[in-house]
């Protein structure tokens, strides 16, 4: 579905990105893992054209997007999350998810008929199951930090991908909201048919939900393969996991 | 089709304003009725720019330009040409929307500050062609005279004419800034990153903002020619595009109908402070210094925040 080939980026001197390759089959998670500092955002905003690569290929259902702008990959069905809560603070928390259904539906410029009565059900079907139904109509900016990133995957749902691509949904997260996070996406992907694609600090919830996982280091892909490879692959294990952690 | 939109209830005190503003004219001074009818022009210019700068987040700097370009289109029209009143009202609007959508198509290429930068470099090349082509627009002197035909230019039917297109444009951008239009354009205003990855394409939609917005500027300077008979090219410089800038912030840039109390600030310091000394910009910069301290979303913001049912996204409460 998705396949990244040999890919480069660098900024001035500093080579952020430096020949990672990725697969994503359709219905798998696929998580990348690598030390702070080894280009995962990087990578994940590559993917969905936030930058533009140097070098390399980007292929997602047979087509080349490397070069596309960031509303016209996500027009091709790649939704995204962002590492910082990425919302629309001044919004209610119904309108967030709305602006991108609609966006979703083309419906963006409609300019005589009332927002209040399009794009409802399917807004409420997401409010629902993301479990922010009773908060819709608070401003989203007033939400607790977890809510705000939860309201983030949502948005991301608005758009209605194939590919869900998430970079780090639990970042600064307690354990037990990383926990409600991680079932939550697994929801989410066995309900709505979903792609996941994602980057993740806590080893423990990468080994147990990921049915694929790429380690980058220093800017490249060292190895993409089941966890149980990947645990057992000495080059990781110098890399990454025989470290600090 | 708008079911819903307008509550009756709500819009009571609304219709109240209208229908006491109707019945006026007869009631006070010739002057006053004047000066309302400036305020109207004025709050329809600054609720034309906070389109654009409280809802879309753009720094519209240069909004005067396209105020100014309405009302020499239609300047024009009457005076060196012989087509009807009606082609230079329509016409107005037109041409301050073409001017939008061109000097729209470079800035939104830019963001916030560089934004407004550029946009006061186009609309000040603007300003420079109607100062300086003397054969065509007059230059400094302007155009002075224009011919009206009483219906409209007498000064009472002058002021419902004007009331009344305020009204109605006010409702038109009600129901825009309602839309799912409206709506974008405010998720942009908050995260523009953001809504490229959901696929809005931010540039475009900001482009339709700013043509909308100068659509409206166009039509408050056909008002403007009608109420004063004359043009100048004062119209077009940008330190009174910083006034209507000043007008949208001191009446609440968030709000919908706060411009339109700014307006009505600004004009009645303008003209009752004007009467005592030249200096009355020294009473605004004052206030301005109260508000940023005190009243950070503006006066109207203030209101509502206070007033109105829930704070936050003030143009989804209010009712008009």
């Amino acid at each position: 579905m998705l396949r990244v080939k040999e890919i480069h980026k660098s900024f001035d001197d500093f080579r952020a990105v430096n020949g990672a390759n990725l697969h994503v089959d359709k219905g798998t998670l696929v998580a990348v893992i690598g030390p702070n500092g080894a280009g995962k955002t990087t990578l994940f905003n590559l993917i969905t054209g936030q930058l533009k690569p140097d070098k390399g290929e980007i292929v997602f259902n047979g087509k080349d997007i490397s070069k596309f702008s960031p509303y016209r990959i996500c027009r091709k069905g790649i939704a995204r999350s962002f590492q910082i809560a990425n919302i629309f603070p001044r919004l209610t928390v119904f309108r967030n998810i709305q602006v991108s259904v609609l966006s979703q539906q083309g419906k963006s410029t409609r300019l005589f008929r009332p927002a209040r009565n399009l794009a409802v059900e399917e807004t409420e079907r997401i409010l629902e199951s993301v479990g922010l139904s009773d908060k819709a109509g608070n401003t989203a900016g007033s939400l607790a930090h977890g809510d705000q990133r939860t309201l983030e995957i949502a948005i991301a749902l608005g758009n209605k991908p194939e590919l869900l691509i998430l970079d780090e949904p639990t970042a600064g997260m307690s354990p037990e909201e990383t926990t409600a996070t991680m079932e939550l996406i697994k929801r989410l992907a066995e309900s709505r048919g979903l792609t996941i694609l994602f980057c993740e600090h806590d080893m423990k919830v990468v080994f147990s939900v990921a049915q694929s996982i790429m380690v980058m280091h220093q800017g490249h892909s060292i190895i993409q393969a089941k966890p149980d490879e990947v645990r057992k692959n000495q080059a990781v294990q110098d890399a990454y996991l025989g470290g600090a952690e | 089709m708008f079911k819903g939109i307008f509550s009756i209830k709500k819009s009571l005190p609304y219709v109240g304003i209208f229908v006491t503003l109707l019945i006026l004219p007869p009631i006070i001074p010739r002057f006053y009725i004047y000066i309302l009818a400036v305020i109207f022009v004025t709050a329809l210019l600054a609720m034309s720019l906070n389109m654009v700068v409280g809802h879309g987040g753009l720094f519209q700097f240069h909004h005067g330009a396209f105020y100014g370009v309405g009302a020499y289109t239609v300047a024009l029209i009457l005076t060196k040409t012989s087509l009807p009143l009606w082609v230079g009202f329509i016409a107005g609007p037109f041409a301050a929307a073409l001017a939008g959508l061109l000097i729209g198509i470079f800035c939104v290429r830019l963001t916030r500050l560089y934004f407004g930068m550029l946009q006061i470099s186009l609309g000040s090349l603007l300003w420079a062609l109607v100062f300086r082509w003397y054969s065509l627009t007059g230059g400094d002197d302007g155009i002075h005279g224009i011919p009206m035909p009483p219906f409209i230019s007498s000064q009472n039917s002058a002021y419902y004419f004007i009331l009344i297109v305020l009204v109605i444009c006010l409702i038109v951008m009600y129901l825009i800034l309602k839309s799912p239009f409206g709506v974008t354009l405010r998720a942009i205003r908050d995260n523009p990153e953001r809504c490229e990855a959901i696929g809005i394409n931010v540039r475009r939609h900001q482009l339709i903002g700013i043509v909308i917005a100068t659509f409206f500027a166009g039509i408050s300077g056909v008002l403007f020619v009608l109420l004063e008979g004359s043009v100048f090219p004062d119209l077009l410089f940008w330190v009174y595009s910083l006034e209507i800038f000043i007008m949208c912030l001191l009446g609440g840039w968030f709000t919908f109908a706060g411009p339109i109390i700014g307006a009505a600030i600004m004009v009645s310091l303008r003209t009752f402070v004007g009467i005592y000394t030249d200096y009355w910009t020294l009473v605004l910069g004052i206030l301005l210094i109260l508000l940023i301290f005190f009243l950070p979303e503006g006066v109207w913001g203030y209101i509502v925040e206070k007033f109105g049912s829930r704070a936050g996204e003030a143009v989804e409460e209010e009712n008009k």
